[in-house]
């Protein structure tokens, strides 16, 4: 995993973006350490201590020469609000980088980047690593409406193999990121799919995977206390080296998982064959 | 007015040194000895310490408090666990965690090896088997106390929490005190929502409790109005979560109050108080030192600000010597004098 650092990082940018906001921090000694699947923690309200914990973000780029990061993020709740009313020059409280970033091929090979609206965020800067390393890649990116896509032209600078989803069909193809995939993967010979979104649709992209027999690495979101491990909030179930399934937590462990270890369909439960389910009858 | 008066007007008084924060003593009273500083972590807000170790060196702090711990390895709760409240966190964690063997081989010795003094969160369902958590840490490096989490469901009393009653205390208390190292002090972490947690203190206390935390979270529900169901995953039948951060402070700062009054007053054998519930600031944790504490915890702020231990210290250091204490000891319960 990263080895983290806590900066008073000062804005040097904070643009809207489609539905979203584009913010770029400066800050010392994070940026060369950024790995594709990273995040960052934000302290969205450390004035008075109303809005206690950090907002966990993908970096979606960072930049050494420059000693910046940049994250997007969505206008959800009073902490993002917060967040979005900030000001160009103002200190930001952040600890970066988080997690465990996505593995990535060591030589030269075809990655499909799926994503479910600004989900794709993590997916550029590994998508660049992938082609430095003279592989190829191609994207499906997704959302509910054209509003939500995030990174269109990004990808399309990158690659001419690029598909778009919207669920209204106000743009692309109308459906889901699931309904272009196994074409897309067979079109591109992906030996790697990288998905990041919403759980149920890293749920069915690990699926159709799995269906392909095609490795499938997902970035997960699951609501984090702390960010740097000490909570035990953000936990999902994954089946271990050992075959030993556990609840594991997202913000070191992962974010970023092999798909095909997370045992999807049993979110928000403990199985019975978790380790220490036994302990748990009664309370 | 005479031009031969002869009388010289001086400025009286003098201008006071500027206070030296370093020269303050904080040597912190713990169980019958003292430890170099009076902050350690709240339990379950620190893990074993690894991740903390990242952003402060442990040995700095005057102890560690480790996740509860139990004999048996715990899968803890479904997921969502937390829910943000104003000034506070909901949480149902269901200590997650890996067993008193694994903390013994895997995390302890990492711990001792760093110099962390670490005091042990221990918790069980049953009288024994927190007795057979204190037995398995005799000897072991690194431990320089033990903290019975009271706030765990009695196996044999339909559930409800050690800390819900005097008499199921006090025998937990007990029971680990009797087996633990002598040389280990034994603190009783107390539950605020009781009918009074003077008699349950009282009750710890004579069963041979060498020091007191207080406080436990609140018990609390969170609906959430979008989905019409409580924020909190059921588990176990309960979507009930404990409620900590700076919310449920004058909760806590009230409950060492009471305890301290009453060890003034004699109704209570004195023994040192470890504080807890809500510390986000040096000043947050004066307050508990002038209610009593001669020890405080800092917990969900560090989910805030993980360097927040360290920064507590220095600011209630800071904040010791700008009133003009020379020893942490002197400002202990100091809210309780008259004049």
């Amino acid at each position: 995993m990263a080895h983290p650092v806590q900066r008073q990082a000062e804005i040097v940018e904070l643009s809207p973006v489609g539905a979203y906001h584009r913010l770029v921090l400066r800050a010392e000694g994070i940026a060369g350490r950024v790995l594709p699947g990273h995040f960052a923690a934000l302290a969205v309200d450390r004035a008075d201590g109303s809005l206690l914990l950090r907002r966990p973000f993908f970096v979606h780029r960072a930049d050494p020469a420059e000693d910046t990061i940049e994250v997007v993020f969505a206008e959800v709740g009073a902490g993002t609000r917060a967040l979005a009313r900030q000001r160009v020059g103002d200190l930001v409280d952040v600890v970066a980088p988080l997690g465990t970033a996505f593995p990535v091929p060591t030589g030269p090979a075809s990655a499909l980047m799926v994503a479910g609206g600004y989900g794709s965020v993590p997916l550029f800067g590994l998508a660049d690593r992938i082609t430095e390393q003279g592989g190829s890649v191609g994207f499906i990116l997704g959302a509910a409406s054209a509003d939500r896509l995030f990174g269109v032209e990004q990808a399309r600078a990158l690659t001419p193999d690029v598909l778009v989803t919207t669920e209204d069909g106000g743009y692309g193809i109308r459906g889901q990121v699931t309904l272009p995939l196994t074409e897309a993967m067979r079109a591109i010979e992906a030996r790697v799919v990288y998905a990041s979104g919403p759980t149920a649709m890293l749920r069915a992209v690990a699926e159709v995977c799995a269906n392909e027999e095609v490795r499938c690495f997902t970035a997960v979101e699951q609501t984090m206390a702390c960010g740097v491990g000490v909570c035990m909030s953000c936990v999902l179930p994954v089946v271990g080296e050992d075959g030993v399934s556990r609840l594991v937590r997202s913000c070191v462990d992962g974010p970023c998982f092999d798909g095909s270890r997370v045992r999807w369909k049993d979110f928000g439960t403990v199985p019975p064959d978790l380790e220490g389910a036994a302990a748990m009858g009664g309370h | 007015m005479s031009a031969a008066d002869p009388t010289v007007f001086v400025q009286t008084g003098s201008i006071e040194e500027p206070p030296d924060a370093e020269a303050v003593d904080l040597t912190a009273p713990f169980g019958g000895g003292t430890l170099p500083n009076p902050v350690t972590t709240a339990a379950g807000c620190a893990g074993y310490g690894r991740e903390l170790a990242k952003f402060l060196p442990l040995a700095e702090l005057g102890s560690i408090t480790t996740k509860t711990i139990t004999a048996q390895p715990r899968a803890g709760r479904a997921t969502p666990r937390v829910a943000e409240t104003p000034s506070g966190l909901l949480s149902g964690v269901g200590l997650q965690g890996s067993g008193i063997e694994h903390f013994v081989e895997a995390e302890l010795p990492w711990l001792a090896e760093r110099g962390a003094r670490v005091l042990v969160s221990l918790a069980g369902e049953s009288v024994e088997e927190f007795a057979a958590c204190a037995r398995a840490l005799n000897g072991q490096p690194g431990v320089v106390g033990l903290e019975l989490n009271l706030s765990y469901p009695n196996a044999d009393n339909q559930g409800l929490v050690f800390a819900s009653n005097p008499a199921t205390s006090h025998d937990v208390v007990q029971a680990v005190r009797e087996v633990a190292d002598p040389e280990l002090p034994v603190y009783a972490k107390l539950a605020p929502d009781v009918t009074s947690v003077t008699d349950v203190a009282k009750a710890c206390v004579r069963a041979g409790a060498d020091g007191l935390s207080m406080i436990n979270t609140l018990p609390g529900v969170v609906i959430d109005t979008d989905t019409l169901r409580p924020r909190l995953a059921p588990s176990g039948g309960t979507v009930v979560g404990g409620l900590s951060g700076p919310a449920i402070k004058p909760v806590a700062v009230r409950c060492v109050y009471e305890v301290h009054a009453a060890m003034r007053a004699g109704e209570c054998a004195t023994v040192p108080i470890l504080g807890m519930g809500g510390i986000r600031t040096g000043l947050d944790a004066l307050e508990f030192v002038l209610a009593g504490a001669s020890g405080v915890a800092v917990g969900t702020a560090i989910f805030n600000d993980p360097t927040a231990p360290l920064r507590v210290l220095d600011e209630l250091r800071e904040a010791l010597a700008a009133r003009g204490f020379a020893r942490l000891t002197d400002a202990v319960g100091l809210a309780h004098h008259q004049n």
